[in-house]
């Protein structure tokens, strides 16, 4: 079927081919006789990643559960299984997901292919840390395990490796055993950006879960000002009478039905939120028991909130740089973005530890997410960001990428070489190809 | 619920099957799948066994051979609590229409198989004195139409003999009840494109088989209510009309 494809962000866009096989070895026979394509999940990347260059499998149909080993909270599961299913199923058995992104709506495929990162990364890794294997289907036709004692090549390779090694047909993952499903919130205002990352440093070094927003008003001065939170897993025995241990998620009650006029999110209306944000954070501080769906997916509760920024669609420019550099390149990007006058929505900014894939996004250092609605001023200034970024030896999440250079990329992720002599020896050069691999000219 | 109450769901591989298996085995109940393709089954049964914390038996069961119906009915030592029939054939008109033999196999996937597998085990049903059988049939039954009539035809009579077999067991305790989904997202219709508001999900009819099921009153329904307008015009319009449109 041909049909118009797109990331999250609703920028760029392309039409192509799309199939979706029901089984592995419905997945085997068609993708036989595919042009270059990527296996696409929930359509969750924010940019190009999910879009196949010229045809694109869609992983939905391979959704079944396959096996949960409750004494070691070992779950294996079909790649199109989404994480909101997993938190569904597990959750009121007293498992959760060991790190989770920003949203439950992606699945477990897309999980593994962008090595997700959560909160917690500082602490225990991203998504790809707990997978102990995958089934991966090789452009080949091989169904193959990978784990890290049998083709550990090939599986550091897919972990992160946005699709291109193969499509994830089948995932185990360690999930980890919780109380409750609730998690207690810290917040703490504050008012620079010094204050910002020591805050934020002093939540890390105490707490499971830790984020710091960032107030990018144009023109507030000084830059920086933020909120950070922190959160912890509520125990049983610390959870008040009355309420439901395991709270049910629940779907976005409100949603955005129609692409929102341009400029709708103008500096006017983000500085107001922002200041209400702020000013009700700076009013709380204290500790606030948050059901886990509020807390670690907010934006879930607004259904197609990417409608928001207009049918042009929006970026995020999420890069990591070194924690040597991260002050420096922090107070930078928001000095820049500030004197650009562009309202970016959200700004997420926290630590990272080490990626476990060759081509995982982070590495230890300070991590900075930028949302901002597509316009020629806000694809110059991201160019101007990206030399920042470069020159302090940092890289941009393909995950969220949908405009970055070659060069920008190559100097970022040093596993290239390594990852491009594995595709050619399973002979997915030119087989496996996204919208963003043939961008981004990976071989 | 005392003892766990019992359900066969047949055509166990496809979407609905798959969707209606899982509330049933959600709510306690035993689950049997039935169906051609075993191992298709059986994937299911192991996403339904995580999901659930109950793994469903597996049978094969193929509706087009009707010479083992009996048998099969025998292997049960009692009749299910529920049987749930959702398996279908969405066939291909263009092609249905020049070749007997694959019409053939539309119309009894469809109306045969379903209706004589449902009624050998409705005499079962009737002898204990309870029971509910779900048909699922189609709104493409209620009046044969250019784009699909030898699937119509075929789910014409399969809406006929659950409604004969509604009357004839209504008086014996069994509750027989057709469900007519109108379009649902499945991989019987991935090749088409549906109308948003018009097309249900598979969880959808299941949630409907199962309120269905709890509620025990005969007779119809439509998944989502917007079809009950929709399908009474279309059965009333006067051929002449009827004729001229392109449906």
């Amino acid at each position: 079927m041909r049909a118009d494809l797109a990331g999250w962000g609703r920028y760029p866009r392309h039409s192509g081919d799309v199939v979706t096989p029901h089984s592995a070895a419905a997945l085997r026979a068609v993708q036989a006789g595919l042009d270059p394509y990527v296996a696409r999940g929930a359509g969750r990347a924010y940019g190009d990643a999910g879009v196949g260059l010229e045809a694109t499998v869609s992983m939905r149909a391979l959704d079944r559960m396959r096996a949960f080993d409750s004494v070691n909270g070992l779950l294996t599961v079909e790649a199109g299984v989404t994480l909101e299913e997993i938190i569904n199923v597990l959750l009121p058995r007293g498992w959760f997901a060991p790190a989770v992104p920003g949203t439950r709506f992606v699945t477990v495929g897309g999980m593994v292919a962008a090595d997700v990162h959560g909160k917690n990364h500082h602490r225990t890794g991203g998504f790809g840390a707990h997978v102990a294997s995958l089934a991966l289907l090789t452009p080949q036709g091989e169904l193959l395990t990978c784990s890290r004692s049998e083709n550990s090549a090939l599986f550091h390779a897919t972990i992160g490796g946005m699709g291109l090694t193969g499509a994830i047909v089948e995932a185990t993952l360690r999930m980890i055993p919780v109380e409750t499903g609730w998690i207690r919130q810290r917040t703490v205002a504050t008012k620079n950006l010094d204050s910002t990352l020591a805050a934020l440093a002093k939540a890390e070094a105490e707490a499971t879960y830790s984020v710091a927003w960032i107030d990018v008003t144009p023109g507030r001065r000084p830059v920086g000002r933020g909120v950070v939170f922190t959160g912890e897993h509520v125990l049983a025995a610390e959870l008040p009478q009355g309420r439901q241990v395991f709270p049910r998620g629940r779907r976005s009650r409100v949603s955005i039905p129609v692409d929102l006029p341009e400029g709708i999110l103008n500096r006017w209306s983000v500085g107001a939120f922002n200041r209400l944000y702020h000013g009700r954070a700076a009013l709380l501080g204290n500790a606030d028991l948050v059901p886990w769906d509020a807390y670690f997916f907010p934006l879930d509760a607004i259904g197609d909130w990417n409608r928001m920024y207009g049918r042009g669609g929006f970026l995020q420019h999420q890069c990591v740089v070194p924690a040597a550099a991260g002050r420096e390149v922090v107070a930078e990007i928001l000095d820049r973005v500030a004197a650009a006058g562009c309202a970016p929505f959200l700004a997420v900014l926290k630590s990272l530890g080490a990626g476990v894939g060759d081509m995982s996004f982070p590495m230890p250092g300070l991590t900075l997410a930028l949302d901002l609605r597509v316009t020629a001023q806000t694809l110059r200034l991201l160019d101007e960001l990206d030399r920042v970024v470069v020159a302090a030896g940092g890289r941009l999440y393909l995950a969220k990428d949908a405009r970055q250079s070659p060069d920008t990329f190559r100097a970022g992720y040093l596993g290239l070489t390594r990852f491009e002599t594995l595709r050619r020896e399973i002979g997915a050069a030119g087989r496996l190809a996204s919208q963003m691999s043939s961008r981004l000219a990976i071989q | 619920m005392t003892t766990a109450s019992s359900v066969l769901i047949i055509g166990g591989a496809s979407d609905i099957g798959r969707a209606t298996a899982l509330i049933y085995a959600g709510h306690g109940w035993k689950v049997t799948l039935a169906g051609r393709n075993l191992a298709e089954c059986g994937r299911i049964a192991d996403d339904i066994a995580v999901r659930s914390g109950q793994r469903p038996d597996v049978v094969e069961l193929d509706v087009l051979r009707t010479d083992r119906f009996t048998a099969f009915v025998e292997a049960f030592p009692e009749a299910p609590d529920t049987i749930v029939c959702a398996a279908g054939l969405l066939g291909d008109q263009a092609r249905d229409q020049c070749d007997p033999n694959r019409a053939a196999v539309t119309l009894r996937s469809n109306f045969e198989g379903p209706a004589l597998l449902l009624g050998a085990f409705a005499s079962a049903m009737a002898a204990r004195g309870h029971g509910v059988i779900v048909g699922i049939s189609s709104v493409a039954g209620e009046r044969g139409r250019a784009s699909n009539y030898v699937y119509g035809a075929a789910k014409a009579g399969f809406s006929a003999f659950l409604s004969g077999l509604r009357h004839s067991l209504v008086r014996q305790g069994v509750c027989v009840i057709t469900v007519k989904p109108g379009f649902v997202r499945t991989k019987m219709t991935a090749q088409m494109t549906l109308p948003r508001g018009l097309t249900a999900e598979p969880a959808e009819v299941a949630r409907a088989i199962f309120k269905a099921d709890q509620a025990k009153r005969p007779g119809s329904l439509y998944v989502r209510p917007v079809w009950r307008p929709i399908m009474t015009i279309i059965r009333m319009l006067p051929e002449p009309v009827f004729l001229r449109m392109r449906l």
